[in-house]
């Protein structure tokens, strides 16, 4: 080409790179001035969560800008290091405009909420000015970067030093979660899940994520072993404290049962709106035996025999249930096992002596139902593990973990098997399946009972748990937000389910906002989620291809055209 | 000798209305037997009956001299017959190879699955490239042939395709059609339903014409392509 026709285009593209350069230096700047502002005084009130009137020490959601900043602007460093082919293979554009938009978002927000809280934005000391300033400017910068190409981080570690990530990362994640945990107030809540988001995304930008996902994914057995013992580690850092041990005893049930509405639901595809109701049938078992005092009966064998028996007798009442509503499919389905789901209520609310035989106290329920005792440990006691002194709803914390594993492993099972394909295979196109020969019905009622079984396992642990059951805790709304749990964690896919289970239970221990709107915003929720993520939080890949078929047949449909044009 | 496959004043309604009324015929083993006939003539319930999915009002289904009108599909499939359904059915979303292992599900024999799995993707080379893309990406034809090998997975001693080239290009049908006739040198018994009545009878040993629930006709394949009622109502010449 001639140097003449060149000038113009060298030009631009000289302007370009001058304004990259730019763009760079802006950005540097905003997040080292939004960095410094964390230093000052924000607030003339100290009534704001985190007293942000003290100079020179960062408290709140200072740390969290402080933090993002700092993150940011090792990137930007990074990126004109040699070290750059290294972390930032792809640029580091989208990484920092993400986290930017986290500073900015958090700046704004405690700007905002001590201007509402403390009575007007007079109480808005300078530096609370200067930081959200300097927020827009980093966020505004940002946007100006060159954009970044999708990252692929393909490094292939020693497998000791892949472990070591593995536990690194999982450790972190506990620690996240206990300083969520801890985190009274629920401003300073809200920016660190901001906070968190953002530095999650930018991981995502970064190729980060990626590849500790695929990390993990190659040592598969390493990192469930670890999770788990990270879990059991939850405990230790509660101390004797049962709080939030009792929150995530009942996190524990409501995700078993998630679980196992996971093999209904999302392996054979059956949409079971009164599953709540199983884990009500193992629950009353579960007190029937347990020897308390209200209890109708007087037999009180050892736990082992009464998970037995609740598991049998929910299987029981789950074929009974599914023998006649299995024959009907999609939104009748849901329709009738809702139904059946109340008719379990309603029955053991006139099975009171009065309207029917006495065997659940109706409304009264059964209350001082004993605390556990299994394989010689009482379960009411606290105990000393490794030197620590544990609050005793650790022991139940504990059994659920054993549950939880034993139910994962049923869910695996089911899903890469034969079976599992059957499922699918069902799913798919029940008129294709009978015609290769599966028997669908047995195959639905199979799926239906098993859940089932699980449910009424989590439900004997249940009773002795909560000590006190009534009919009012299986009624429909829990069956709702049980599905909830699992489309708002992801079909099909164990730690979706409970995923989808700590952020629907948790919530709302942390948002008073929450707690008193729950319905209103699990709905919405759910509505956002259908929009713009219907796979879930976490998806099944091939779940994700169900929900995304047409833009995948569009990707399919352009390589295709790319191909045929090479 | 019994035949393999005998439908004696077979009547099958949908609530009310009887699509077929009183049909009788008879498959030999090895032959090819077609059904053809115009739109709602009842062929493709003849075969949704025939595989159990549908239960017939009156009349009997005796195969290998044992009843099995009303039986369930998945016993039907157990006892040898294999239904390639209208409009292929194939499961879109699941890989090629495991829409195969699928037709294979009542089988515990795995060695001779994997075995009967490389057969069909010699019978058809396009599924064995694509093992392991979604079923659905596959275009129409391409569908076809794996709702056929599909079938043939069961090891069935009674095929019944319906209405393989539906909705195929020309060169799609012949190749579809070589594949059937390929099957019936191997000796697979078939029953064909067709609308494409030339080709279905050019290779059928036997052919049954259906009229709205009847059968009007019935010969010898060749026999019939020479018809001329036949020519006249199914093959377009005057």
């Amino acid at each position: 080409m001639s140097g003449g026709a060149n000038t113009p285009l060298r030009r631009l593209v000289e302007k370009g790179r001058a304004s990259t350069a730019t763009a760079r230096t802006a950005t540097l700047l905003g997040a080292a001035s939004s960095l410094a502002s964390t230093f000052l005084a924000w607030s003339y009130g100290s009534a704001f969560p985190g007293d942000l009137t003290i100079y020179g020490y960062p408290g709140g959601a200072q740390v969290h800008v402080l933090v993002l900043a700092a993150v940011a602007i090792a990137l930007l460093l990074i990126e004109v290091s040699p070290l750059r082919r290294v972390v930032t293979p792809g640029g580091v554009g989208g990484t920092v405009r993400v986290l930017a938009s986290g500073v900015f978002l958090i700046t704004a927000f405690t700007v905002l909420a001590i201007g509402v809280e403390l009575g007007g934005l007079i109480n808005v000391e300078w530096g609370g000015w200067v930081a959200l300033v300097a927020a827009a400017v980093f966020a505004v910068a940002a946007r100006l970067l060159p954009a970044d190409r999708p990252a692929v981080w393909s490094y292939r570690l020693p497998d000791w030093v892949e472990f070591l990530v593995i536990a690194v990362v999982l450790g972190l994640a506990l620690a996240a979660f206990v300083q969520a945990l801890a985190i009274p107030e629920w401003e300073i809540f809200l920016c660190y899940l901001v906070a968190l988001g953002a530095a999650l995304a930018a991981a995502w930008r970064l190729g980060l994520a990626a590849w500790i996902s695929a990390v993990g994914a190659r040592h598969r057995g390493v990192t469930v072993t670890a999770a788990f013992v990270v879990a059991a580690a939850f405990p230790f850092t509660q101390g004797s404290d049962n709080h939030w041990l009792n929150v995530m005893v009942n996190v524990g049930i409501f995700a078993t049962t998630a679980i196992g509405l996971n093999i209904v639901v999302g392996l054979a595809g059956l949409l079971d709106l009164g599953y709540v109701a199983f884990l009500g049938v193992g629950a009353y078992v579960g007190a029937l035996l347990s020897g308390a005092a209200a209890s109708s009966i007087g037999w009180n064998p050892p736990f082992a025999v009464t998970v037995v028996i609740g598991a049998v007798v929910t299987a029981i009442v789950g074929v009974i249930i599914g023998t006649p509503t299995l024959r009907v499919r999609g939104d009748y389905l849901a329709i009738v096992t809702l139904g059946f789901g109340e008719i379990f209520r309603i029955t053991v609310n006139n099975l009171d002596g009065s309207t029917g035989p006495q065997v659940t106290n109706g409304p009264n329920g059964i209350p001082g139902i004993p605390d556990l005792v299994f394989l010689g440990v009482d379960f009411g006691q606290s105990h000393t593990i490794f030197g620590m002194n544990l609050g005793y709803f650790a022991n139940y914390f504990f059994l659920e973990l054993v549950l939880i594993a034993f139910v994962i492993l049923v869910f695996s099972r089911m899903n890469n098997s034969r079976l599992g394909r059957a499922w699918l295979a069902i799913r798919e196109d029940e008129v294709a399946a009978q015609a290769a020969g599966i028997n669908t019905f047995r195959l639905k009622l199979l799926a239906f009972a098993l859940g089932a079984t699980l449910a009424g396992m989590a439900g004997t642990i249940q009773a002795h748990a909560i000590s006190s059951i009534t009919p009012d805790s299986y009624q429909f709304l829990n069956s709702a937000f049980l599905v909830a749990a699992v489309v708002l964690g992801g079909m099909g896919t164990v730690t979706g389910a409970m995923l989808g289970s700590v952020v629907l239970l948790l919530l709302p221990e942390k948002f008073r906002f929450f707690q008193d709107n729950k319905l209103l915003i699990f709905g919405l929720t759910l509505v956002l989620m259908m929009r713009f993520r219907p796979e879930g939080m976490i998806a099944n890949k091939r779940r994700q291809a169900e929900f995304h078929e047409e833009e995948i047949s569009e990707r399919l449909g352009r390589e295709a055209q790319a191909e045929g044009a090479r | 000798m019994t035949a393999m496959l005998e439908v004696d004043d077979l009547r099958v309604a949908y609530g009310n209305i009887l699509a077929v009324k009183g049909i009788s015929f008879r498959v030999e083993q090895g032959q090819v037997v077609t059904l053809i006939g115009g739109n709602g003539a009842g062929k493709t319930t003849t075969l949704r009956t025939l595989s159990g999915l549908l239960h017939p009002v009156g009349g009997q289904i005796r195969f290998k001299g044992r009843r099995i009108d009303g039986m369930a599909a998945h016993k039907i499939v157990e006892l040898g017959i294999a239904h390639s359904p209208e409009g292929r059915h194939i499961f879109p979303r699941m890989t090629i190879e495991e829409n195969l292992l699928l037709g294979a599900y009542l089988r515990r024999d795995g060695a001779a699955i994997e075995q009967d799995v490389r057969r069909a993707y010699e019978l058809f080379p396009v599924l064995g490239e694509r093992r392991r893309q979604a079923a659905g990406t596959l275009s129409g034809g391409e569908q076809q042939m794996l709702a056929m090998g599909r079938a043939m997975m069961s090891r069935p001693e009674l095929l019944m395709l319906d209405e393989p080239s539906m909705g195929l290009s020309p060169i799609m049908m012949q190749k579809i059609m070589e594949t059937v006739a390929a099957l019936k040198e191997s000796g697979t018994t078939i029953l064909l339903v067709e609308q494409n009545a030339q080709a279905a009878l050019n290779l059928a040993d036997r052919g049954y014409v259906l009229e709205t629930g009847r059968i009007v006709l019935e010969d010898h394949g060749q026999a019939l392509l020479g018809n001329d009622q036949v020519r006249k109502a199914y093959l377009g010449e005057d």
